[in-house]
């Protein structure tokens, strides 16, 4: 992984542009978010797989960024991402790593099932 | 009839606390004045503590909360454009514009206030403001309303130097009360409201004055 390109990314998003992708959304705290400071809200979410289509993508933001996908029905919206797979061909790979390098966000596309 | 102002913001309650006194000094000046706000604010983190909304019942109460915040201003003409909170910046930019572009044509503001493109903290604040900067743009120079911008980002003052407009809102202050308060689902958060209900002076020393800088047009 490598930090973000925004170009590079932008034209990775407008390569999936009105197609039918998988997508793979992630936020995650990590299971041991409240272990040591029981103020602190442990909370993780993700779904693979999604089968969406976009009709505008693009990326904003100077670092971390923001990443929002129109849908035929709605939106995908993804901040605090930081890295990207830049040797990838076929797939988008986008992911905010914190201080320590832990993944907190995920955003991934490909054409095939993840 | 009065001449025509124009507000354009993109979540219910932006116009509470940086524009409410505002509105209130055009209308008593008998000016008309329109709110177009761009989306219902649905993606909103405070449900009310206790929460009481949720997220399918979100956008319908805080659009009853932002025809609330309005009718406390005294403001009569509310759009709601039908964006989707938090993804301005990633909307078609036609799309917006149109719509903006619309209401300019229809109005024909001669003051037209939003958020200062780069300097409002929210991507949506940025994006609503740069989308009001390129529809007034598109007007012959002749037909530019002036914008007058909020700006609330850390850096404001030294990269733009010190707001045009200064403007003592105190006469406003229990409408503007109303206005913040109108917001049932956002303003019970500790950290905006504190613990205890404001007095009227901290009101005065926190609300009683809103700052605009003019938006210089390249040409």
């Amino acid at each position: 992984m490598k930090p973000i390109d925004a170009a590079d990314v932008q034209r990775r998003i407008d390569m999936f542009k009105d197609q039918d992708v998988y997508l793979h959304l992630e936020l995650t705290l990590g299971a041991y978010a409240a272990r040591f400071d029981k103020t602190k809200h442990q909370a993780s979410t993700f779904i693979k797989n999604a089968a969406i289509r976009y009709s505008r993508g693009s990326i904003a933001g100077g670092g971390p960024f923001r990443v929002g996908l129109k849908t035929e029905q709605g939106w995908v919206y993804s901040e605090g991402l930081t890295h990207y797979e830049d040797r990838e061909t076929d797939k988008l790979i986008l992911a905010g790593h914190d201080g320590e390098g832990k993944l907190i966000v995920a955003l991934m596309l490909s054409r095939e099932a993840f | 009839m009065g001449k025509h102002v124009l507000l354009v913001l993109p979540h219910p309650d932006d116009e509470a606390f940086g524009f409410a006194g505002t509105m209130a000094f055009h209308l008593k000046n008998g000016d008309n004045v329109t709110y177009a706000c761009l989306t219902l604010g649905e993606m909103g983190r405070n449900m009310g503590f206790p929460p009481f909304a949720n997220r399918v019942t979100l956008p319908a109460i805080r659009k009853g909360e932002l025809e609330a915040s309005c009718r406390a201003i005294g403001i009569e003409d509310l759009r709601m454009l039908g964006f989707h909170d938090k993804m301005i910046e990633f909307e078609d930019p036609d799309l917006i514009d149109e719509k903006i572009g619309a209401l300019l044509q229809e109005l024909r503001p001669y003051l037209v206030y939003t958020f200062y493109p780069g300097y409002a903290v929210h991507p949506d604040h940025n994006a609503c403001g740069a989308a009001v900067v390129r529809s007034v743009a598109r007007l012959p120079k002749s037909q530019r309303p002036q914008i007058l911008c909020n700006a609330f980002a850390g850096n404001s003052e030294a990269d733009l130097g010190k707001p045009n407009i200064v403007r003592d809102v105190s006469e406003f202050l229990p409408l503007k009360r109303a206005s913040i308060t109108a917001h049932r689902t956002q303003f019970q958060a500790a950290e905006l409201m504190g613990q205890k209900p404001w007095s009227d002076e901290e009101l005065r020393a926190r609300f009683g004055i809103e700052r605009f800088w003019i938006y210089p047009f390249a040409d």
